[in-house]
């Protein structure tokens, strides 16, 4: 899936890929040879989904943000923090309906993007500084809220639609057929989109990719989705959270790769003087960008209540840098115009896989900060080495 | 044995998947005017990157023997110690800085932690009159034009102790009155022993200034001619287009019909000194199958006329009326200029026409994304078809490029040009603003880009194009508006028009404009 979303399937998309592999394999030697298990344990893998999904679904929202220019979103992290508040009282305080209640908290999500989005897209403030604002401004008000104090627990209602498995945990045994079919099946649609999609070029007599390339491309990816649900379908099923991410990932990076508001966005991070003489409305794409970011914040904010099972008000402190790292390790310039949601979501996966491992070994939580710290800036170092390379001929 | 200031042998030059340069040789000989020339693409900026150490020893193959020592040099500074100066295609000065900070960039006075401002000041100065430029050091880059823009990169170059300079197309974007008063100062400094490179499309002023000129074709230097051995326009052309351009212009029967288009009393004020009027109460029509011309010097408010009718993307306060057919319409942003079928192609092609890291495919697209959208869907890009679009204007256009995925930052300037040509073809206008079309566009493909209009208007549309080659505007359009100081000062037809009525119409306007403030005051 996640070669299928890439952009254009270059050079750096792959290289990032290569990235997560060898640091895959470096933490399962040495989780190995500390003897501590397995990096690819069944309930590792289970977990390293779990405990990431809030930083890729917020790691896609960010990709749109710097690709219209290199602009970040700092208040992300406060906009969990006030969404999981307000879930909170109304969910475990007032005992309002849980579908109602998360109606309420998405649309407060865009209430928040469009504030941020009005200055920032029409009014023309810079967005450091307009999210910086939005950042304490929006933790303040979590903490009114809270008064202070964590909201808990949750109904069981509310966990199952963000912590449960498929198929249901007392259903023991079903849980490897399951998860393996639901590979099948994806496995199917992707081999008869590609045949369709080859058929209708050939009959169009447009270029095609070698049979042989495809088919390799093909077999890789099939085998990864199995592998995967295997490892998956041994621990506990399909946690319904991948489901989720899975939604969201294939709509944005549908959104990106193939859709004509989503060309806009590279049009105007790569030149927004050239984009507007081009007719397109770069407020109205700034706009969206930081509404959509907080929308995307607010489901976020929703998984980790149900993950926490609770809201605290110091729930979502930094997630604003995991989700701005992740779009840089995954390969997303600087200066915008560049990026894929693909390379977002591996460079989420390296962090968590950096968290993952590095917690099984036992190294302490600052030590993890610091080696985070030089993954970011290897990432982008090597990004601005490789374009140079390439300048050069 | 001549006198060699520089001897480059059998350079190569490889980028992913084009042979830029392929054994090409040159030789300089001291205190000569040396000029390239060649088609779009042939490698002409490259051979000179080289040379300048913009792609450093080890990027390419070949030897650089510069005044008999061989050279390897790893970036711009070792060439500059040696004394070697390019100035890019694309100008390369800070706007917010002032001429005399551009001009001591990276070479400041005084000692590394204290800048000794008066220095700098005072050596711009004497290095501006140099150049004879009537400015002031301190003056901000962006308030100058083009033209005086380009006499601060020479200063820049001189202040540099420059022994080899290197202008890689001086004059694409000056009117001939500054384009000779540069050549002039070439010519001046020749006197004085300075060695030049000079890279132009201008082939008159190849004849006009050059000693020797080499020819590239393909990545290959194929043929050198020396003014002893004599040459002119007409030689140089040849050897360079490999047959005989007889005409300049193609011919054109003009199906003229009614008026489609009709601005009246248009006035726009600068977006940024609210109080500058640019465009002063223009009226003009532009009809079926014309090809309308805008004459004026730089400055004249021609671009800002264009820029301002194309859904007010340039200045403020802006008046008047527009009529499509016979109905006003309001067109307030580029997207419903596109949606009325007009188009302005800029002038500017880096700054507000390419996504430069982007491929040509999604260049030539942009601006009309719809029609390149899945048929039943309504955002969903077809990949297929629009790389089939891009390959149609890929040779409509004769861009000359590795393929569809090329970087438009990785073209040669000429066939950036062609690729911005070819995204605004794309989007089918019924009304198209060409701004400077042929800029940096070599003297074959000119030809190919005028037969282009031609037939563009032939199909019974419209092209209003703005030009500072005079020749260029006698040549191809039915009637030119000259426009002065953001007011139209005349109008001429095709057979009325030579370049000293338009010169005379500029010159009366501004008189009459200095009798009126006169009176005034
Ligand atoms: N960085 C690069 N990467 C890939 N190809 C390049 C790069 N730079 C130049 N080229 C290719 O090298 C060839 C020569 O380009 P060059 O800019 O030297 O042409 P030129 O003679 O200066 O043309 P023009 O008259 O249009 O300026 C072109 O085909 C161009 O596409
Ligand atoms: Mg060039």
């Amino acid at each position: 899936m996640i070669a299928k979303i890439e952009r254009k399937s270059n050079f750096k998309g792959n290289a990032i890929l290569l990235a997560l592999v060898s640091v895959m394999l470096l933490f399962e030697v040495m989780i190995r040879i500390a003897g501590k298990g397995s990096l690819f344990a069944p309930a590792n893998i289970s977990n390293l989904i779990n405990q990431n999904a809030y930083v890729v679904i917020m790691a896609v929202g960010m990709l749109l943000c710097i690709l219209t220019g290199g602009n970040i979103d700092l208040s992300v992290g406060s906009i969990v923090c006030l969404v999981g508040a307000v879930a909170g009282v109304l969910i475990v305080n007032h005992g309002m309906n849980i579908y109602l209640a998360i109606v309420i908290c998405l649309l407060l999500g865009i209430l928040l993007g469009a504030w941020q989005g009005y200055w920032i897209a029409y009014v023309r403030i810079p967005p450091f500084i307009v999210t910086l604002a939005g950042m304490l401004l929006f933790r303040g008000l979590a903490n009114v809220i809270l008064n202070g104090l964590t909201i808990s627990p949750f109904p069981d209602n509310y966990l199952r639609l963000f912590t449960s498995y498929i198929p249901a945990a007392d259903n023991d045994g079903a849980q490897l057929a399951v998860s393996l079919s639901v590979a099948a099946v994806i496995c199917v649609l992707y081999v008869v989109s590609e045949a369709i999609s080859r058929r209708d070029k050939i009959r169009k007599g447009y270029a095609t990719e070698s049979l042989a390339a495809l088919i390799t491309k093909v077999v890789l990816i099939c085998a990864f989705a199995i592998a995967f649900a295997t490892l998956l379908g041994l621990h506990k099923g399909l946690p319904i959270v991948l489901v989720w991410l899975a939604v969201i990932i294939f709509i944005y990076g549908y959104f990106t790769s193939r859709t004509v508001p989503g060309r806009y966005f590279y049009a105007m991070g790569g030149n927004e003087k050239a984009a507007i003489l081009s007719g397109i409305d770069t407020n109205k794409v700034l706009f969206f960008a930081y509404t959509n970011m907080a929308f995307l914040s607010a489901i976020a904010a929703l998984v980790c209540c149900a993950r926490f099972n609770s809201a605290t008000p110091s729930a979502g402190t930094s997630y604003e840098m995991d989700a701005i790292g992740s779009c840089f390790i995954g390969g997303a310039s600087a200066y915008g115009g560049s990026g894929t949601v693909g390379g977002a979501i591996i460079g989420a996966l390296l962090m968590g896989v950096l968290n993952n491992g590095m917690s099984i070994l036992g190294i302490d939580a600052n030590w993890q900060k610091a080696v985070k710290g030089l993954v970011l800036l290897a990432a982008v170092i090597f990004d601005v080495l490789s374009k140079k390379r390439r300048k050069n001929g | 044995m001549d006198d060699l200031i520089l001897e480059m042998k059998n350079i190569t030059k490889t980028f992913p998947g084009v042979k830029a340069l392929d054994d090409v040789s040159l030789r300089v000989k001291r205190g000569e005017i040396h000029a390239i020339c060649g088609e779009n693409g042939a490698g002409k900026s490259t051979l000179m990157k080289v040379l300048s150490g913009v792609y450093p020893f080890g990027t390419y193959e070949g030897q650089i023997v510069y005044n008999g020592r061989n050279c390897e040099f790893q970036s711009i500074r070792d060439s500059e110690k040696a004394g070697i100066v390019i100035i890019h295609q694309e100008l390369a000065l800070v706007p917010l800085l002032s001429i005399g900070e551009n001009m001591f960039l990276g070479n400041e006075q005084g000692t590394k932690f204290n800048i000794d401002w008066n220095e700098t000041y005072g050596k711009a100065d004497q290095y501006l009159k140099l150049v004879g430029l009537n400015e002031s050091s301190h003056t901000l880059i962006k308030d100058i034009g083009v033209g005086k823009q380009q006499l601060v990169e020479i200063a820049k170059a001189l202040a540099k102790d420059v022994r080899l300079l290197i202008l890689d197309e001086p004059t694409a974007s000056l009117n001939e009155d500054d384009s000779r008063h540069l050549l002039d100062l070439l010519l001046e400094f020749k006197k004085k022993g300075m060695t030049s490179i000079i890279i132009s499309h201008k082939i008159n002023e190849i004849a006009y200034c050059a000693d020797t000129v080499t020819i590239l074709r393909d990545g290959a230097s194929i043929k050198e001619m020396s003014r002893d051995e004599g040459f002119d326009e007409k030689t140089i052309v040849n050897a360079m287009v490999g047959r005989d351009v007889a005409h300049r212009f193609p011919s054109r029967t003009p199906k003229i019909g009614p008026v489609v288009f009709e601005v009246k009393d248009w006035t726009v004020y600068h977006p940024t000194y609210h109080d500058k009027i640019v465009c002063d109460h223009v009226s003009l029509t532009l009809r079926k199958g014309e090809i309308l011309g805008i004459s004026g010097l730089m400055g004249a408010g021609r671009t800002e006329l264009a820029m301002s009718l194309f859904g007010r993307s340039y200045g403020t306060d802006i008046s008047g009326h527009t009529f499509i057919n016979g109905k006003e319409v309001v067109l307030k942003t580029p997207k419903e200029a596109i949606e009325n079928k007009i188009s302005y192609m800029t002038e500017d092609r880096k700054g507000n026409g390419l996504i430069l890291p982007e491929p040509i495919t999604t260049n030539t697209t942009l601006s009309s994304l719809y029609k390149i959208v899945k048929s039943g869907r309504r955002i969903t890009i077809d990949r297929d078809l629009e790389i089939e679009q891009t390959k149609k204007y890929i040779a409509e256009t004769g861009t000359k490029c590795s393929s569809h995925e090329q970087v438009v930052g990785n073209l040669s300037g000429g066939n950036q040009q062609k690729v911005l040509l070819g995204k605004w073809l794309f989007a089918e206008p019924d009304i198209l603003f060409l701004d400077e079309p042929t800029r940096g566009i070599d003297v074959g493909a000119k030809y190919e880009i005028y037969c282009l209009m031609n037939s563009i208007v032939d199909s019974g549309k419209s092209i209003v194009m703005i030009s500072s080659e005079m020749p260029e505007l006698l040549g191809m359009c039915d009637r030119i508006y000259v426009m002065s100081e953001g007011r139209i000062a005349g109008e001429l037809t095709q057979e009325e028009a030579t370049q000293e009525k338009i010169l005379t119409m500029i010159l009366n306007s501004e008189k009459g404009r200095v009798k009126l403030h006169d009176s005034k005051d």
